[in-house]
């Protein structure tokens, strides 16, 4: 890593808490309607505790969810990207299933399992986050050119030779595009849970009483760390793929 | 069927079901290759020579007729077949040696890894890649990835070499580099070889035989047999001799397409 690729997205972001500092005060807005970054670290310093093992509890949840969707969205993939009637039997139903608003599932999901808090958030971060992973892995199979196949299958080689060695590393890039969408989604589904479900747990609890309690800046405050935690799994999914797919990338050629 | 045959093709029909009933693609094709020969195919767009190639691998059974390698007959895959497309379709995630050794992976082999190594730095020497061992295929011109292509199809000396429009896709200097690159590796790694191309220049300076295939459904329809110059250079292309030959074979490939009737050819 560069000195520029640190400096550059560390220069942004201070230029954006500035703008977003100076529109609060110049628009003279009150903490109910917008916070300003200045309102934040008292709120931090005030509940740190809190942040600490709620940030803990979305963060694990998120990860686990996303866990899932990675096994099963991959394992889907495989399934549509191998069998053309598979792919057309499910694409469908798919599409359905993920056209259906998520927060309209919490409730039912809530119900459904009601006391089972971990699981009912980990399930919304998993049904929101599988879809971008099984379509790319999918389009990533079906479309594999047939030489590829052909060089291999000449040789004499079964078709589970012919998905580790080409099949699987050839979609890899595929696979790690939808995974950083898949990582913002995760986050919202867990807190989609978070903040609808009662329980009390997690960052979206942190949210939903601040807002209870009219603590905006604690809201304001709130959304931060949540963004803070993507941009960790999210270079978290960066550095995979440099290690597992890192070929694929041109930007230095 | 001879004894000399590598590969004998014969009596062969095939037809691709589609939604709108069968499409015949091949209907009375003959082809025999000797051990060591270098067959091309050449016929008009479409005429069926890419399942030619496939039959051979036994990546398909052909619905009549057979095809046999060293008088066996192709039901299946067989490990001693090496090819090389249009497109080299090398895995970008490997190096250029690491492409080359796939086949090693997969076939049984009496080489040790150091030896098949050896093996493939001295096939990418052979093809002028020398120095590349180490590079991604993302580095390397369309050329030179052809060249590692035609490397992995070697590596595992197989015993039948299938080229399908291997050069279809360069420009015409790298083309003719690539020519002499064919004539120098089969001096040193002999192989039997069925060449598809639509070049009728690369057919006669490449191979020692030229069998044109008629429109579809495609059987063998001509058969031209270059005589043997010894190392073929680029001058032989500027010949009379080569001139008639290119000749004939334009004439026949204009049969094939059917826009001269076939009693004029005789």
């Amino acid at each position: 890593m560069t000195a520029r690729q640190v400096y550059v997205p560390v220069a942004a972001l201070l230029i954006f808490l500035v703008a977003w500092e100076a529109l609060v005060w110049v628009m003279g807005w009150p903490t109910f309607k917008m916070a300003a970054p200045s309102d934040l670290p008292p709120a931090y310093a005030k509940y740190w505790e809190l942040f600490l093992t709620m940030g803990w509890q979305t963060l694990w949840r998120t990860v686990a969810g996303l866990l899932l969707a990675v096994v099963f969205g991959t394992a889907l993939g495989m399934v549509m990207g191998f069998s053309r009637t598979m792919r057309d039997a499910l694409y469908p139903l798919l599409v359905g299933f993920n056209a259906v608003p998520k927060a309209t599932v919490v409730p039912i999901v809530a119900l459904m399992f009601v006391g089972w808090h971990d699981f009912n958030t980990v399930l919304i971060a998993f049904m929101i986050s599988f879809f971008p992973i099984a379509v790319s892995v999918s389009i990533g199979l079906s479309t594999l050119e047939p030489e590829y196949r052909d060089i291999l299958r000449s040789l004499g080689a079964s078709q589970s030779t012919i998905f580790w060695k080409i099949a699987l590393p050839k979609t890899l890039p595929e696979f790690f595009g939808a995974l950083k969408v898949s990582v913002t989604l995760a986050f919202i589904g867990t807190n989609l849970m978070e903040i609808v479900s009662p329980h009390g747990r997690g960052l979206g609890a942190l949210f939903d009483s601040g807002k209870t309690n009219s603590d905006y800046p604690l809201m304001f405050a709130v959304l931060i760390a949540l963004a803070l935690l993507g941009i960790l799994l999210y270079y978290i999914v960066v550095a995979l793929e440099k290690t597992f797919a890192g070929w694929a990338d041109r930007s230095n050629l | 069927m001879t004894l000399d045959n590598l590969i004998d093709i014969t009596g062969v029909r095939h037809a691709y079901r589609t939604a709108s009933g069968p499409l015949p693609v091949l209907d009375g094709l003959e082809l025999s290759v000797p051990e060591g020969g270098f067959v091309a195919v050449v016929g008009p767009s479409g005429c069926g020579k890419s399942t030619l190639t496939r039959l051979i691998a036994g990546l398909l059974i052909p619905d009549q007729g057979e095809v046999r390698v060293h008088g066996t007959r192709i039901t299946a895959p067989r490990a001693n077949v090496g090819m090389a497309f249009q497109n080299p379709v090398l895995l970008e995630w490997r190096t250029i040696l690491q492409n080359v050794l796939l086949p090693l992976e997969i076939v049984p082999t009496k080489l040790s890894k150091a030896q098949g190594e050896d093996r493939a730095r001295k096939l990418l020497a052979l093809v002028g890649l020398e120095g590349f061992e180490n590079k991604r295929p993302s580095e390397l011109s369309g050329g030179m990835k052809q060249r590692a292509s035609l490397c992995r199809a070697l590596i595992h000396a197989p015993e039948v070499l299938i080229l399908d429009e291997p050069f279809g896709a360069l420009d015409a200097f790298t083309r003719e580099d690539l020519w002499q690159i064919m004539h120098r590796v089969k001096a040193e790694e002999p192989f039997t070889g069925v060449l598809i191309t639509h070049d009728l220049r690369e057919s006669i300076f490449l191979a020692d035989q030229v069998v044109v295939l008629s429109g579809r459904p495609a059987r063998t329809q001509y058969v031209l047999d270059i005589p043997d110059t010894g190392l073929r250079t680029l001058d032989h292309l500027y010949t009379p001799e080569a001139a008639t030959m290119l000749n004939t074979l334009r004439h026949q490939i204009e049969v094939a397409q059917g826009r001269v009737p076939a009693e004029a050819s005789a």
